[in-house]
């Protein structure tokens, strides 16, 4: 009871003042949520803050990436060289594969010329590591451990080894943040590479699902249809693989049906992910020229 | 008197400190819908027992911080925090007399108001999804909240026991 008899004559000072302060700070706060989503006027502050914040990642990653290095080191040589012996079989197959597909490239390249047809984009892709995956389940986002010193821009597109993840919405100086394609927020231009039928994949929150929501009932499209990147939002590069559709519900009372695909990456296992660094711009300077 | 003042300060930025990690820290799938609020629940407490040091200014600093982490609209964790900390401060004295399982009760409560603001801010900025993922953390939250008093307690002891 000591306490409250010396508290509260000053809780009785400090009432109004507090409520004034959460006045204050609630507009202030509203004013920012209004300004961040209307437009993105406050990226510089979320970069400054941002650089605040690596050092608590740095710090949040590091056991993962400690118990990661020790099983790596704790390997056997016996599984060592079977990894080995693995990857290098692999590497034969990509090998023999890249071989054709640098002639066909030139093939393409060749057509493309006869048909004056501005020069097929071609891709430089760099490796990036993630650094923490976003805890919050209405934002699919990841950050990842490159950033404007490695030449990182917003917008920029991100795959794996199977498909497209996601894009970069913020960089940093050394690490950057990147929307996936599951995230709620996010669409991306797609096409049905079967028939080329073009239509957009929404994201919905969840890891093994995107929503397909601007398919007639009467399009052509069938479970196990590839979607591919359309490259008419400019973000993605066109041609690399999203999604393969699921299940598709067509409701005679309903102008759209109802389909879902399953992304071709595999957005919650993701450790490492690729940049891509489109060059087509310089190609078309080159071109011009 | 100020180097007194800046040593009792430091366990309770590191108490924060420690809440933003855990609120960025990777956790399994099926874990993380039942991710407690780990920076709501450490300004609850800290607030209620220093509202004098720790009060709404905290709140949104931390908030704002916490809303750059996690890369969610700009202010949204900033004021939800405003709230839920003046009602803290607000009823400290109420809040320091509760029994533990009064305050879990109470904390819940504080928990859920935190959401429905975040839900509701979602709302406007028309991020939808299922109402149901709002409830993991509240529940989580009050059923850790008893442990948590336990810890923040003891690192009380190591601040000297506030005023």
């Amino acid at each position: 009871m000591v306490t409250a008899r010396t508290s509260s004559p000053h809780l009785s000072q400090r009432t109004p003042a507090l409520g004034l302060r959460l006045l204050l700070l609630a507009s202030l706060s509203i004013l920012i949520l209004v300004v961040d989503h209307r437009e993105n006027h406050l990226d510089a502050v979320r970069r400054a803050i941002g650089a605040t914040v690596y050092p608590l990642r740095v710090v949040v990653d590091a056991p993962v990436a400690m118990w990661r290095w020790i099983r790596e080191s704790g390997e056997t040589r016996n599984e060592l060289r079977l990894e080995n012996s693995r990857l290098n079989a692999e590497r034969l197959l990509t090998h023999a594969r890249l071989q054709r597909y640098s002639a066909l490239e030139s093939e393409n390249a060749r057509l493309r010329a006869m048909l004056e047809a501005r020069t097929q984009v071609k891709d430089e892709v760099r490796v990036a590591g993630i650094m923490s995956v976003s805890a919050n389940p209405f934002r699919h986002v990841l950050v990842i451990d490159k950033g404007q010193n490695d030449g990182v821009y917003d917008g920029q597109a991100m795959i794996d080894a199977n498909g497209v993840i996601g894009q970069v919405t913020e960089t940093g100086l050394f690490s950057a943040q990147a929307v996936l394609i599951s995230d709620p927020d996010h669409a991306l231009p797609v096409e049905i590479n079967r028939n080329g039928l073009r239509t957009i994949a929404v994201g919905t929150g969840e890891f093994n699902r995107l929503d397909l929501p601007f398919l007639p009932n009467s399009a052509d499209v069938i479970e196990g249809d590839l979607l591919v990147t359309s490259g008419l939002g400019g973000a993605f590069p066109a041609g690399y693989p999203v999604a393969l559709v699921d299940s598709v519900t067509r409701i005679p009372q309903e102008p759209f049906a109802a389909v879902s695909a399953k992304p071709a990456a595999k957005l919650d296992q993701v450790r490492e992910i690729m940049l891509i660094w489109s060059i087509a711009d310089e190609d078309e300077a080159e071109t011009g020229e | 008197m100020i180097a007194g003042r800046a040593s009792r300060r430091l366990p309770v930025i590191a108490c924060i400190a420690a809440a933003l990690m855990l609120a960025i820290a990777p956790m399994p799938d099926w874990a993380s819908p039942f991710r407690p609020d780990w920076v709501t629940l450490t300004l609850i407490y800290w607030t209620m027992i220093l509202p004098r040091t720790y009060s709404i200014g905290t709140a949104w600093i931390v908030g704002i911080v916490l809303d750059v982490a996690q890369g969610t609209l700009l202010g949204q964790h900033a004021i939800a925090l405003c709230f839920v900390v003046y009602i803290t401060v607000k009823f400290h004295l109420q809040f320091r007399v509760f029994p533990v399982s009064q305050m879990s009760a109470t904390v819940f409560a504080l928990l859920a108001f935190y959401q429905f603001i975040l839900f509701w801010i979602n709302g406007v900025a028309g991020v939808t999804t299922s109402a149901n993922i709002y409830w993991g953390p509240v529940v989580s939250g009050a059923l850790i909240w008893p442990l948590l008093t336990l810890f923040f307690g003891g690192v009380r002891v190591r601040v000297g026991s506030g005023h």
